[in-house]
């Protein structure tokens, strides 16, 4: 922190990534972060769940227990989903757009128990937004041919093609950013209020993380998915 | 020089951080008129409430981008400080 830039309280006030701890590799150090940290937790809790969810599944009865209920609901929830907007496409994209549904909800609402959710690092969702922007193409050269990609790009005239390339890149990037920015927004404004009025912050907190982890958390994992399949479904209609 | 340089950095840092949340008043105009016509809308057709409400949210999300690039802005200046030497 600068020195009074931050007022006062600048000690308490903690929304920063920190490292755990580092190594060589290859001449360069490379830091161990809570990033790291968090999304492993995360993930071993979906792994916990997908098993707990396979071992129910294969000893299913016709009368379903509670656990049983649930997984059906989550499973069926992400199809009709998907289904609703990717039509025909919807069976070779349930796995991927499912997979990432659950896991930046689980991140984002990680910041509830405690953690710093994963998400509020830029690393984590450029790897996202780069996943995405990697499918869209890959999908857009196995459907539309080289012939159709040029086509595209070259749109009204072949002279746009420089601003339709530019359009392209910042597909990733805005998608990245948007969910960044809104979960590290939360997380600053939740710093704040912890670090700065610790004194008669005693319940209301609470909610401030309904909105800023659960409300805001869900709809921008709702955005990126839907922008995700939109994006897909573009990529993967021909034109006849 | 150096002592005096870096805090008049850090001062026009933090206005410039306070210029960039201004950015904040596109997204709330914008929303604010995603969410008077979704009203309308469900005014006129009760039965599509849970569309329009999704429909709504989506675009407000979307409009919200901008916004947010201004808050980056933001936090970029006060707490990475690219422009102290």
């Amino acid at each position: 922190m600068g020195q009074g830039i931050m007022l006062s309280g600048s000690q308490d006030i903690d929304f920063m990534i920190h490292g755990v701890f580092s190594y060589e590799l290859f001449g360069q150090t490379v830091w161990i972060t809570t990033t790291h940290v968090c999304v492993l937790i995360v993930m071993l809790v979906i792994i916990a769940f997908c098993i707990a969810a396979g071992r129910t599944v294969k000893h299913a009865s016709d009368v379903p227990g509670t656990f049983q209920n649930i997984a059906e609901l989550v499973v069926e929830m992400l199809d009709n989903m998907i289904g609703g907007v990717m039509g025909k496409f919807s069976p070779k994209f349930r796995n991927y757009i499912g997979t990432i549904f659950i896991f930046i909800l689980l991140s984002n609402i990680s910041g509830l128990f405690g953690l710093r959710p994963p998400t509020a690092d830029y690393g984590v969702t450029l790897a996202l937004g780069i996943m995405t922007f990697s499918l869209i193409h890959f999908n857009k050269f196995k459907h539309q041919k080289v012939k159709g990609v040029i086509a595209g790009l070259c749109d009204p005239w072949p002279i746009w093609a420089p601003i339709n390339v530019i359009g392209d890149v910042a597909v990733p990037i805005s998608l990245s950013l948007r969910l960044f920015a809104n979960v590290l927004s939360g997380t600053v404004m939740l710093a704040l209020v912890y670090g700065l009025l610790s004194k008669i912050a005693i319940v209301w907190p609470a909610a401030l993380h309904v909105y800023f982890d659960l409300f805001s958390g869900a709809i921008q994992t709702y955005v990126f998915c839907m922008l995700t399949m939109t994006y897909i479904t573009d990529a993967c209609t021909t034109e006849e | 020089m150096g002592e005096f340089n870096t805090n008049f950095i850090l001062g026009c840092s933090a206005i410039g951080a306070g210029l960039a949340v201004i950015a904040g008043i596109g997204p709330g105009v914008g929303q604010g008129i995603a969410a008077g016509h979704a009203a309308a809308a469900v005014g006129r057709n009760p039965g599509a409430k849970s569309d329009v409400t999704s429909t709504m949210l989506l675009g407000q999300a979307v409009a919200e981008t901008t916004g947010l690039y201004g808050l980056l802005i933001a936090m970029l200046l006060l707490f990475v400080k690219p422009l102290v030497p």
